[in-house]
């Protein structure tokens, strides 16, 4: 699962930036930061290509030994960068595109919100929800469980975890009978 | 007065738009030219928000483009021709700033006008300078 999140701005400022493991966030910070350049390059080497397509998601940036960074950018030139960890080779590249994909319609979300003004570092804790679900320690703050990892094997609600999941399971009794 | 109050429709306009510019384009590729924004602009923007396309769009290509709408629905309700000339600017202030904000979020800074010969015919000139 993600273990670490960021939202670059057009002009290469964080936007949000959220690790898991508290306590050494700020090697994050850094990797997401060098990891800016591969960005950067993989960009204009699309526009170099001259290549019909432009594919919105951009696949592997670098593996270092322990973690693997992705990236995706936008039409709007935002950036996003995920960290996950190398030990989870389960994740599968369709996975980390989903993951992606939902951070887009949350940072599309958040984007329309008025009270939200472009360029400031967004501060609200609902927004980004889904996709906190999707990094371990998951949602913190719909579930006052201590969460089991992993995005809960539900696609409707990918922000429960799966105990409440289980739960709500539980709860609804089958009509009639 | 009234130039107050066209800014200020003017600047919620270019508020939409800066969401409207992050939402649309969700599935499309990535633009590859100034050219395919405009074109977004024309066809999936106008159909998003007035459920029709753009008539014309002309360019010189040197930074200027002028897109012509032969009925814009803003201005479909009042009278054809030209009573109304002096009200139109206040329906179409809010337009323009749908155009800067959507183009703003692509990434490029612009200056958009519009103008009215004959209601409901308008043109919107975009000019964006060259840098």
């Amino acid at each position: 699962m993600a273990v670490c999140i960021a939202v670059i701005a057009k002009e290469n400022y964080p936007l949000y930036i959220r690790s898991t493991p508290t306590e050494n966030e700020l090697k994050f910070h850094y990797m997401v930061h060098t990891s800016l350049d591969v960005v950067d390059e993989k960009i204009s080497a699309m526009a170099k290509a001259l290549v019909d397509q432009r594919e919105l998601y951009l696949d592997l940036l670098y593996p270092t030994e322990d973690y693997k960074v992705y990236g995706y950018v936008t039409n709007s030139k935002v950036k996003f960068v995920m960290v996950v960890d190398s030990s989870n080779t389960a994740l599968r590249d369709n996975e980390i595109r989903s993951m992606f994909r939902k951070l887009h319609n949350s940072y599309t979300d958040v984007m329309c919100n008025p009270f939200y003004n472009p360029g400031d570092r967004i501060q609200s804790r609902w927004a980004l929800l889904p996709v906190s679900a999707s990094s371990p320690g998951g949602p913190y703050f719909l579930c006052p469980h201590p969460v089991q990892v992993g995005p809960a094997f539900c696609v409707l609600l990918p922000s429960l975890c799966r105990t409440c999941l289980a739960i709500l399971v539980a709860k609804m009794q089958p009509f009639g009978k | 007065g009234q130039k107050m109050s066209l800014s200020v429709l003017e600047s919620m306009g270019f508020r939409v738009g800066q969401a409207l510019g992050e939402r649309l384009p969700r599935e499309t590729l990535a633009f590859r030219e100034e050219l395919d924004v405009l074109k977004f602009l024309c066809k999936d923007l106008w159909v998003a928000v007035f459920q029709k396309q753009m008539d014309s769009l002309r360019t010189n290509h040197q930074g200027t483009y002028v897109l012509q709408d032969n009925s814009f629905p803003l201005l479909l309700p009042m009278a054809s021709g030209l009573q109304y000339l002096e009200e139109a600017p206040k329906f179409l202030a809010f337009t323009c700033g749908l155009l800067r904000g959507a183009l703003c979020t692509l990434g490029i800074e612009s200056v958009v006008t519009a103008s009215v010969a004959a209601l409901p015919v308008c043109k919107f000139q975009v000019l964006i300078p060259k840098s």
